[in-house]
């Protein structure tokens, strides 16, 4: 499948095509008799946006949640920045690889999820500094330092000492996506991150990643069913459906001129139901 | 037969002096069962099924069978194999280890009323697995869970006069042999009720009010 969409990748003067962060490599998933992943091959570049969209089911958060280590895939590969992910080679073999390993090859992957998944019993402050002090092995005092400055960009530093009950669902999902970011991955999966909001609070989260998205250096793989705010962000858009993608291309080219009829359909009905700023289910 | 007040206050003091050694074997026991239950209850969620399964089968097995059986082994069997403990220590290793089967269903249940999510988050912060236990699930688990193990004690600390079976001189013992002196049973085992009753009734309203208080807590916090 098309490995070179390098048309709007956010490091132009990178010479050729630099060697991808992540690396799917006939990537399968089932569980039991449904296959909810047909062999998946994909490239990101380091930096890359990478949008996905698809109908419900189609495989989309399935394949963030691989490469997060949620799931185990049924067949392929994976690669993190050159290693792989859930396997080892051993004497020539791939055999499958130990938590040590994943644990080790994980930390380049960071994950903001649909229901935000905060720490009920911790402040908003200890929801950010807890993975950077006792994973990264990062002082107190610098976490703290950084978790405020993190939480000051997504505009929550007046709430550090609230816990996450106290927020609006919007509030938590931007707290959630500061926790993420002060672990530095190089490459943040966003799934669904607007499906559980209000629609009124859908905006809000949506500019702070916009505005990480303008600070580049991350890689990220965006599930979405916000298709204005894929074709703004994105640097590539994927349609998946039937656990395929179908369609691949820069956003402007995906969204005005869908190759596939799958693709066109899909779109039509989107844009048909797009006024009550739901998912297309 | 007559209730004599004479009588009652002349075997009051000596019931009394019985009452430290049953709470400090219900206190002991309860102890040796929260700190049992907890590992019992993380093991039966290993990822590796023998694990799980033998966890699962010792604490069926333990469950399934009477406290005071296990009392007579432990008290009578073991000393046949060099282990020889005092009636004391037989009373608590054999509550705590009874009812440690009880408590790690009861963590169990605290386990798991922690939301898938909160495991995967933890995942995606790359905590190691200790981490995550320690740092994300436990304080979420056990709290809830609290109030349960409150009724526990107070049913374990009415078990403990099976501890008379294996000689230990707490409440029924020393009325037995109170009642087998002087032949007048109605006063002394009337007293064991009430001490009894005295200790367990304000301790179960405690629990409902910890209960209520957590509840409270909880429903601000989620």
């Amino acid at each position: 499948m098309g490995l070179h969409m390098q048309e709007k990748t956010a490091r132009p003067e990178e010479a050729p095509v630099p060697s991808p962060i992540v690396r799917y490599r006939g990537v399968r998933k089932s569980y039991g008799e449904l296959e909810v992943l047909k062999s998946i091959d994909l490239d990101i570049a380091p930096g890359e946006k990478v949008a996905v969209i698809g109908p419900s089911g189609s495989g989309k958060t399935t394949l963030a949640r691989l490469l997060m280590t949620l799931e185990e895939p049924t067949g392929g590969t994976i690669e993190v920045d050159g290693e792989l992910l859930w396997h080892k080679e051993v004497n020539g073999r791939l055999v499958r690889a130990d938590e040590k390993h994943r644990h080790r090859v994980r930390g380049k992957i960071g994950m903001v999820f649909q229901h935000f998944n905060l720490f009920p019993h911790m402040t908003i402050l200890r929801n950010v500094t807890e993975a950077p002090i006792h994973v990264l092995k990062v002082p107190p005092e610098q976490a703290r330092e950084e978790a405020m400055r993190m939480l000051d960009k997504v505009g929550l530093a007046d709430k550090a000492d609230s816990y996450p009950s106290q927020l609006s669902g919007g509030q938590k999902q931007r707290v959630a996506i500061a926790r993420a970011l002060v672990m530095h991955p190089k490459v943040m999966l966003f799934d669904e991150v607007t499906s559980a909001l209000d629609p009124e609070l859908v905006g809000e989260v949506l500019k702070v990643i916009r505005d990480i998205a303008a600070e580049g250096e991350m890689a990220m793989l965006l599930i979405t069913h916000e298709m204005d705010f894929a074709r703004d962000v994105a640097d590539r858009v994927l349609f998946t459906d039937g656990g395929r993608i179908v369609e691949e291309g820069p956003p402007d080219r995906l969204f005005e001129n869908p190759r596939s009829p799958r693709l066109q359909s899909f779109l039509s009905r989107f844009r048909a139901g797009s006024s009550g700023g739901g998912a297309g289910d | 037969m007559l209730w004599s007040w004479d009588y009652t206050l002349k075997i009051l003091p000596g019931l009394l002096r019985a009452l430290p050694i049953t709470i400090a074997a219900t206190l002991a026991g309860f102890a040796v069962a929260a700190v049992l239950g907890l590992p019992l209850a993380m093991l039966r969620r290993s990822k590796y099924k023998t694990v799980s399964l033998a966890t699962r089968w010792a604490v069926d097995f333990i469950r399934s069978t009477p406290l005071l059986v296990q009392l007579f082994f432990i008290f009578y069997a073991l000393p046949l194999y060099g282990i020889s403990l005092s009636p004391f220590a037989c009373g608590v290793i054999g509550l705590g280890v009874h009812y440690s089967t009880y408590l790690s269903e009861v963590y169990r249940a605290g386990i798991e009323a922690v939301e898938r999510g909160q495991w995967e988050a933890a995942v995606a912060l790359n905590f190691t697995r200790a981490q995550t236990w320690f740092r994300v699930i436990l304080p979420q688990a056990i709290p809830p869970a609290i109030p349960v193990m409150g009724n526990y004690l107070i049913a374990m600390f009415k078990e403990t006069p099976l501890l008379s079976a294996i000689t230990l001189v707490e409440l029924l013992q020393v009325a037995k042999t109170l009642g087998s002196q002087s032949f007048r049973y109605m006063e002394p085992f009337t007293l064991v009720g009430l001490l009894f009753l005295a200790l367990s009734y304000p301790s179960s309203l405690l629990i409902r009010k910890a209960e209520k208080r957590l509840n409270r807590r909880q429903s601000t916090r989620r």
